[in-house]
């Protein structure tokens, strides 16, 4: 079973590898597209990946407003 | 192609485009690799007319005011065929705004009756200012079986057998509202007649036209003026095809190419640079003598394509990219922001003919567009048929406001007279932005006059319609300004919005205050928000009303800093 902490550490790990940056650059809190200095489409493409990896399925308006790793985290999380 | 010069009306030209191919696909709409819908004009007629007798039996009058909320799809073109069947005026609103902003613009264009998809019509029954809305029906779709659906309707089921009444409209009749700006500051909304429409759909098919047969992939959003106009009105007049996506994923637009061998698709400068990121990360995994090969064939193509695009010669050099884009693919429009000119070059040396536009809501869609002969990266093209460009007030450069007159321009800002006779004087529309003309009759653009900033993705941002986020930050007073505009440049490319802070006698700007803007920031959409802040030492100029007088205040600043003093968040 996947908690939240669990959830948001595969995201954080997956992100750093997607976007090329070291994982210990990255905290939950962080504004990712500041962060990781990517456009609305970028995000989508992690978020594709992110699917992959928890195989789960969020329409593109789950992502919309959503700006930090934590957040993300909890949307993902209440589809496993 | 339709007659325009026949119709009055937009609804008119679409209800003859229905009967004159109905056995032609008019629309297809893909989630993901799933195909989820494709309609003949015929089907759409079948589905959009029930629909248009029951918001007749609703007593939906002409020139009531119908909006629609949703993501790029089906439902978003039968419902607007609906509407101006019936007579009424179309308010397309940006479903990626706020449930607040939403109810904002609902309010301030009196809409009578809502469209939305499920998702956005929870989020707008959750906002606080909900319970003051002025909504008589609300339909909604794709509601869940056991959704709460707030006392609306769901689409599906809205709607009755037997003929609707066709309403005549005429073309000075308004045919829709379109909001270029405003959602929390002077909301903008474009009013814009069927005369507008007809006029632009007929100068942009003079240059780009459709046919039965063509596919266009609508990516940028129905509500936005260009995909309004050549993803749905064009096509449709013309008995083309249009293919909605219902998400945005970078892989499945790429996949959509292949799919349904687009033939047209208008794009703005981030989907652009996101597939140039793409098409090169894959240039660059090749190994070196596939890459030598590659950039000498691209060489080559570049030599044959230099006066104009010979696609059959660059498919011919280039299979494997043109393939990538499902080998029909005749022309990618791109506007609605500024576009880097080596992005536009790169597509083109690989044989890909980009066009590159200007234009504004306030005239409807398009004023130029790069007619491709020859491909020019620098400039946003030449005026369309029928559209009048000047420069005002030229430079020692040749540099001035861009004035247009044109049978495309919005007949007026909704509700606001002092903001159509400072935009609309003399019967030139003003743009705002900066530009010349070169010796071949192409537009050029340098910057803008006006205090905003256009996102690549396409969206006006004004600086005072996102002020409120940081009212009552403990500071004397602040306020927001488009970089650009504070420091005037000879470019479009890079625009940034700042937060200028004036702070308290004594005040010292802490680490505190720094996270108290951040957090603010944050809760802006990404687009919207200040990239920087600086510290200015004088009180702000104010009217006697205690208006912040924003253009004494940014002439000083320009005057007495430059943007290094700008510190970024």
């Amino acid at each position: 079973m996947h908690t939240l902490d669990h959830t948001l550490d595969e995201i954080l790990a997956l992100a750093a590898t997607h976007f090329k940056v070291p994982r210990e650059k990255l905290t939950p809190d962080d504004d990712f597209f500041k962060t990781l200095g990517i456009d609305s489409l970028q995000a989508l493409d992690l978020l594709t990946r992110l699917e992959t990896h928890f195989h789960v399925e969020l329409p593109d308006y789950e992502l919309q407003g959503v700006t930090d790793f934590r957040t993300l985290a909890s949307r993902i999380q209440a589809r496993l | 192609m339709l007659d325009l010069d026949q119709y009055a009306s937009l609804g008119a030209a679409l209800r003859d485009a229905l009967d004159r191919w109905p056995n032609e696909t008019c629309l297809i709409e893909s989630d993901r690799n799933k195909e989820k819908t494709r309609l003949t004009y015929s089907d759409f007629k079948e589905l959009a007319l029930p629909l248009a007798r029951s918001l007749e039996d609703a007593d939906l009058k002409p020139d009531d005011r119908v909006a629609i909320i949703m993501t790029n799809q089906s439902k978003w073109l039968i419902s607007a065929y609906a509407i101006l069947h019936g007579g009424g005026v179309l308010v397309p609103l940006d479903y990626k705004l706020t449930a607040a902003e939403h109810l904002q613009l609902l309010a301030h264009c009196k809409a009578r009756v809502l469209i939305v998809e499920y998702h956005l019509w929870r989020a707008i029954t959750q906002s606080p200012e909900f319970k003051n809305h002025k909504l008589q029906t609300v339909l909604v779709t794709e509601a869940p079986p056991s959704g709460d659906l707030a006392g609306a309707f769901r689409w599906e089921n809205f709607r009755r057998k037997g003929d609707p009444t066709f309403v005549p409209r005429q073309r000075e009749d308004v045919a829709c509202i379109v909001y270029s700006s405003g959602t929390a500051g002077r909301p903008k909304g474009c009013v814009l007649t069927h005369e507008n429409y007809l006029e632009q759909c007929k100068s942009l098919t003079a240059w780009y036209p459709f046919w039965p047969g063509v596919r266009y992939l609508s990516i940028l959003p129905t509500n936005h003026a260009i995909d309004f106009m050549v993803g749905f009105i064009g096509p449709f007049v013309c008995g083309a095809c249009v293919v909605h996506l219902r998400t945005l994923r970078p892989e499945f637009v790429r996949d959509a190419f292949v799919r349904y061998k687009i033939t047209y698709v208008s794009l703005v400068p981030m989907v652009l640079k996101n597939l140039e990121r793409g098409l090169k990360a894959k240039f660059d995994a090749l190994p070196a003598p596939k890459r030598f090969l590659l950039n000498r064939l691209i060489s080559v193509n570049k030599a044959f394509t230099r006066l104009h695009p010979n696609l059959r010669l660059s498919r011919t050099l280039l299979p494997q990219v043109h393939r990538a884009f499902g080998g029909q693919l005749l022309t990618i429009i791109v506007g609605g922001a500024f576009m880097e000119p080596s992005t536009l070059q790169f597509f083109y040396d690989l044989g890909i003919p980009v066009a590159n536009g200007y234009g504004l809501t306030e005239a409807c869609t398009a004023l130029t567009v790069n007619d491709l002969k020859p491909f020019r990266p620098d400039t946003v093209g030449k005026p369309l048929p029928g559209v009048q460009l000047r420069v005002l007030n030229p430079d020692a450069d040749g540099i001035g406001e861009v004035a247009v007159q044109s049978k495309t321009v919005m007949a007026q800002y909704l509700d606001d007279p002092e903001l159509t006779a400072e935009t609309i004087v003399d019967g030139w529309l003003l743009t705002g932005d900066l530009g010349r003309f070169d010796g071949n009759g192409h537009l050029q653009l340098f910057g803008r006059k006006k205090n905003m900033i256009i996102t690549e993705g396409g969206k006006n941002i004004y600086p005072e319609d996102i002020e409120a986020i940081f009212d009552s930050l403990p500071v004397k007073e602040f306020s927001v300004f488009a970089a650009n505009y504070v420091w005037p440049a000879k470019n479009l490319g890079g625009e940034k919005l700042i937060l200028v802070l004036r702070l308290e006698q004594g005040q010292e700007f802490t680490e505190t205050l720094k996270e108290e803007i951040n957090a603010r920031n944050r809760r802006l959409p990404d687009f919207k928000r200040v990239s920087g802040y600086l510290i200015w030492d004088r009180d702000f100029p104010r009217t006697a009303s205690m208006k912040i007088k924003r253009t004494v205040l940014a002439e000083e600043i320009g005057k007495r800093t430059d943007r290094a003093a700008v510190v970024e968040l």
